[in-house]
């Protein structure tokens, strides 16, 4: 029901979460946002079961936070992503494990832009483009006809609309609007919210 | 020595709750790992809403506390104040709903106690969802209404964890039904009267389409200088004098038709239109 998708391009990486906030049938919010900012110029894009997902987050974050007031210095994209892994995998055969899927995008000046993918077993992976969610069905084909490694940025944001018009014609759901934002070598960008509405 | 007999209530399954069983889509996607078992369905029976405009917050409750198919309470009040600003309105079991709200008065007054000022709702709203945490299958739903100094405010907290800040909230099994009526007539620039009109419409409504809510509705108006509460009125009344407005409606409307067929067919006849 909750959809997450991240595309890597050569020095950026787009990504994009809907903005329903639900509650069994009802949609509570339709303006929430997914995306939790770890540091400067790294993105958590969380979903998953109602609480753990803003605990889980929330927590990482401050974590990360801490990290840089401790030693002076952020912690790269990588390293977040397999202190977020090793963290979900101990809670995870723990009597309170936490079923989040995530998506962690970052920027480093050393590697470049990357992506990681995360599901709730704590499987980590750095892919080119990734999704979450049963919108992923539908779009993880397009994304594979059409990604190449060389993207400009205006190539991923049409990828992306591609992406999201599939999720409006096939998907059972209606989710009307999505957060965009942009991650390079200048910080965390927002984008404007694509809305597509009923056709 | 004497023998205390105590009396234990195995096989009491009448519990006294406020919840229903909300339709759930999609339930199975989300593997329950854990290990708690509730010892029979819950339900939230009740329709509760909260609302913010331009000049504070509403917080409209109904009064039926139900219990499966029984009536256990028509009078009972789901809306209770925790300081002169802060409101919550909670839907749950009965039981659950009493000891947070207790639980909630107690933490925010030693709060004010101890920092010499009083917490912020989303400081409230933090704290509870701390709080109801280690309680996560316990199902109680909480909507905390707030009008203060940083302007008015309405906060749904989930026992599942779910924290959301809106604009419009309305939690129990007439939920939907509320939320039908308020999206439909709310504007931020509502006068205070047209305010408390919407909300109370859309508990009535709700209290005539939903079997667990229903009797009274409660009304408080929220704003900088504190909370008032409005008189407790009986729906009981508000059906029958719906359907009089309406037949009234009706009747008036087709009296005008008649008249503009009667000035239809007397063309010419200028005498005729002021007859009737």
């Amino acid at each position: 029901m909750e959809y997450l998708i991240g595309i890597q391009g050569p020095d950026f990486v787009l990504v994009a979460a809907d903005n329903v906030a639900a509650s069994s049938i009802i949609q509570m919010k339709h303006d929430y946002d997914k995306m939790f900012k770890l540091s400067e110029k790294i993105l958590l894009l969380c979903v998953g079961e109602a609480g753990d997902t803003v605990q889980f987050a929330e927590y990482i974050q401050k974590n990360v936070q801490l990290y840089k007031m401790r030693n002076g210095y952020e912690l790269s994209p990588a390293a977040a992503a397999n202190f977020t892994r090793k963290n979900l995998a101990d809670y995870l055969r723990s009597r309170t494990p936490y079923h989040v899927n995530l998506l962690l995008a970052g920027y480093d000046e050393a590697d470049g832009p990357g992506l990681y993918y995360m599901d709730y077993l704590s499987a980590l992976a750095k892919a080119p483009f990734a999704a979450h969610g049963y919108g992923a069905f539908l779009t993880l084909s397009i994304l594979d006809r059409y990604y190449r490694p060389d993207l400009t940025r205006e190539e991923a944001v049409d990828l992306l609309k591609k992406c999201l018009e599939e999720l409006n014609k096939r998907f059972i759901l209606n989710l009307p609007s999505f957060t965009v934002r942009l991650i390079d070598k200048d910080g965390i960008h927002d984008m404007e919210k694509l809305p597509v509405g009923p056709k | 020595k004497t023998c205390i007999y105590t009396h234990k209530q195995k096989h009491f399954t009448h519990f006294c709750s406020r919840k229903n069983r909300v339709p759930t889509l999609f339930s199975s996607t989300f593997s329950s790992l854990s290990p708690h078992q509730q010892p029979f369905q819950l339900s939230h029976g009740t329709t509760t809403l909260g609302f913010i405009f331009q000049d504070g917050v509403i917080a409209a409750a109904d009064t039926r506390a139900s219990c499966k198919g029984l009536i256990c309470c028509p009078t009972s009040q789901k809306i209770m104040p925790i300081h002169s600003h802060l409101v919550v309105n909670t839907s749950g079991s009965g039981a659950d709903c009493m000891l947070w709200e207790r639980i909630l008065t107690r933490e925010m007054r030693l709060y004010q106690l101890r920092h010499r000022k009083r917490l912020s709702i989303n400081g409230a709203a933090k704290l509870l969802s701390m709080m109801l945490h280690p309680f996560k299958d316990q199902n109680t739903k909480n909507v905390l209404s707030f009008g203060g100094r940083s302007g008015p405010r309405v906060c749904y907290v989930c026992s599942d964890g779910l924290q959301l800040k809106g604009e419009i909230i309305s939690v129990g099994s007439g939920s939907p039904y509320a939320y039908a009526v308020l999206d439909d007539g709310w504007r931020w620039g509502m006068t205070v009267d047209e305010a408390v009109a919407l909300a109370r419409e859309a508990v009535f409504r709700a209290t005539h389409w939903d079997a667990y809510s229903g009797n009274n509705v409660d009304l408080f108006h929220i704003t900088a200088h504190g909370w008032r509460r409005r008189d407790r009125e009986d729906l009981k009344e508000e059906y029958y004098r719906e359907r009089e407005r309406k037949r009234k409606k009706i009747k008036e409307r087709e009296k005008e038709r008649q008249k503009r067929e009667g000035d239809e067919l007397g063309e010419g006849d200028i005498y005729s239109v002021h007859c009737g």
